[in-house]
């Protein structure tokens, strides 16, 4: 029997998913007609993976508040959608595996220079290949700083302030972190000495797959309040640092998805999707799990800690810039699940709000975001493909009403992987990027081919219909200069 | 013929199928297919072993758990695999697997590295036989 699933149009770039069957709310989807197209193919063709399920799945979940959201990157993940967000009741809703995923808090880093591109044109090259050989990447590669389990039980604890502590980086890092590099409650017993002992050599790595380093230049100020706010400007050089929690996070999610299938049992939570397995919030299952992810999500932001050091280094080396010139913008997350408050129905609620491939777009006013960026909001850092573009944007008003403060993290996967390395050669890639002035160091051919723009989205597509449907909005476009990849 | 392992379609990561005559050999084909998304494996000598011993309520879970293994051992001991043996005996609770494999540490630029794999997902899981043939699969995260 084939699947149905009745969308209505509210807007131009915003999508009911009408209740039905199981839902105990409806689904919002806040996409462009393109990617309505092509989830509602999905299901035609039935694929074994959609989006459309994915979301219902989510919304059949308990206590889930107002609707299962998916934003405008949306496409099929494991349980949850990615670009897919999910607000639970404290007292009634559950806590969910696949909410998080895999990568704990894999983000974004943004690092602002006092250089212009111009400045970079005789180095360019010089640059690229001192990165390469400074920031771990790739399979197999192994982080400069080795911690015993001691110290790795430390920075589960203390996150990026750890790496900060050890000389890594500088305090003013911190306050330019969500949760300042430090989500709490972070209890490393909860996590396994498996996962810790997977990290011992791959903390300060970059890894593979999506991840990347780009220097990169803003090329558009879109929003010049909010852009004077972070210190960004047309011209200027800056630096994207793509990657999470390494093995310790994928270790974490692999434990806990056997521990919350029993949980889900014990609490007879009937479960959909094996990804979707979960406990109440308030139970010790929920709340180990939790502390986990808290860990995982520390054990990320120390990593990126760890590279913008790195990076500094290579600046300091090829362009004699000082560390302290190489001011951390900002640093967010997009695999992560919070407690957060936000008004539903006009009352404030406490709520646990799960972002799968969506970061934290609070508008402004909030006191998450820090001081210097209170009044217009917090960045989201949205990474595009290697050859395009990347935006900086910020939540909105709109956004916290209709989306708990969540926006856009990338451009989404339009071919599959093995569609991209069957169409594409990394070596045709790299040869049109440097064509476009764009230099490429990557460790793996065929991740690159793998990676080829033409088999994500447009970014600009998204970063419309974000703006469009209102939840999100463009403050600068950045281009890459030079692209590292694992 | 049958291809001994293959990858199916799926958006964001990749889908591995493992075939044989037996269900060990299709758990032996999705480890090569698991291993070989991160390394060509005709460049990897079967120079080293490693054992893994392992239980599972259902044969689906254990080629989860036979996969995550691998990926375990392999930051553990740093040793990329390249050829296997598995034997699986049904239990009065489950299944038991007895596996090993043979491989060699990383060593670039010898050994041409891709990707790295995250994690062995429950999506798209599916331990089978359709007539002689046995099917292992599922959804590896990227």
């Amino acid at each position: 029997m084939s699947e149905e699933f009745t969308l209505k149009r509210i807007s131009q770039s915003e999508w009911l998913l009408e209740k039905s069957g199981e839902m105990r709310v409806p689904g919002r989807i806040f996409a462009d007609i393109q990617t309505i197209e092509q989830l509602q193919t999905d299901v035609a063709e039935k694929k074994e993976w959609n989006a459309l399920r994915q979301v219902r799945d989510v919304a059949c979940l308990p206590g889930i508040v107002t609707a299962a959201l998916a934003l405008p990157d949306v496409h099929p993940g494991y349980g949850f959608p990615i670009g897919g967000v999910g607000a639970f009741d404290l007292k009634e809703g559950v806590v969910v595996v696949g909410g998080v995923g895999f990568d704990i808090n894999c983000g974004v880093r943004l690092l602002a220079t006092p250089l212009h591109k111009e400045d970079l044109s005789d180095v360019l090259s010089e640059l690229a290949d001192d990165l390469y050989r400074t920031v771990p990447a790739g399979l197999g590669s192994e982080g400069k700083l080795r911690l015993t389990l001691d110290e790795i039980d430390q920075l589960l604890r203390e996150g990026a302030r750890y790496v900060v502590k050890r000389g890594y980086g500088v305090e003013e890092d911190l306050v330019h972190i969500e949760e300042e590099g430090q989500i709490p409650g972070a209890d490393p017993t909860v996590v396994s000495r498996l996962a810790k002992q997977r990290q011992f050599r791959q903390v300060g790595t970059l890894g593979s797959g999506n991840h990347y380093l780009e220097v990169q230049t803003v090329v558009r100020i879109i929003d010049p309040e909010a852009a004077a706010a972070y210190g960004l400007e047309e011209g200027q050089v800056v630096t994207s640092i793509h990657t999470g929690s390494r093995a310790l996070g994928h270790q974490i999610c692999q434990d806990y998805l056997k521990e919350m299938e029993q949980a889900s049992r014990r609490y007879q939570i009937p479960i959909r999707s094996r990804e979707l397995v979960c406990a109440p919030i308030l139970s010790d299952e929920g709340k180990r799990y939790l502390s986990a992810v808290a860990c995982g999500s520390n054990c990320a932001f120390a990593n990126r800690q760890m590279i913008a050091h790195l990076v500094r280094s290579s600046f300091a080396r090829i362009l004699s810039l000082a560390a302290e010139k190489v001011r951390t913008v900002y640093d967010i997350g997009h695999n992560n699940v919070k407690v957060e408050h936000h008004l539903v129905d006009g009352t404030t609620c406490e709520l646990l709000v799960h972002r799968k491939g969506s970061t934290r777009a609070f508008g402004p006013g909030r006191k998450e975001s820090p001081p210097d960026y209170r009044a217009v909001g917090h960045p989201t850092l949205v990474g595009g493909t290697m050859g395009t573009a990347s935006y900086v944007m910020r939540g909105t008003n709109l956004g916290m009403e209709k989306a708990f403060g969540s926006g856009i993290h990338g451009a989404g996967r339009a071919l599959s992987r093995r569609k991209a390395a069957k169409k594409y050669w990394g070596k045709d890639v790299k040869s049109a990027m440097a064509a476009d002035g764009i230099i490429l160091r990557a460790h793996s051919l065929r991740g690159v081919a793998e990676e080829a723009p033409s088999a994500y989205k447009d970014v600009e597509r998204v970063v419309h219909a974000a703006t469009d449907a209102g939840i999100n909005q463009p403050v600068a476009c950045l281009r890459p200069l030079l692209v590292i990849k694992g | 013929m049958i291809m001994p392992f293959e990858y199916l379609d799926h958006t964001a990561d990749v889908c591995l199928r493992g075939t044989g005559e037996t269900v060990e050999e299709a758990f032996c084909e999705a480890a090569r297919a698991l291993f070989n998304l991160m390394i060509d494996l005709e460049q990897v000598a079967p120079k080293r072993s490693q054992r893994v011993s392992l239980f599972a309520e259902r044969l689906e879970l254990l080629l989860v758990e036979w996969l995550s293994e691998l990926l375990v051992q392999k930051d553990l001991t740093g040793l990329f695999l390249s050829r296997f043996h598995v034997d699986i005996r049904q239990g009065k609770d489950g299944f038991h697997l007895e596996g090993e494999g043979w491989g060699e540490p990383l060593d670039p630029p010898r050994h041409r590295v891709k990707l790295e794999v995250k994690g062995v997902t429950y999506s798209g899981l599916h331990v089978a036989h359709k007539g002689k043939i046995w099917i292992a699969q599922c959804v590896v995260d990227i």
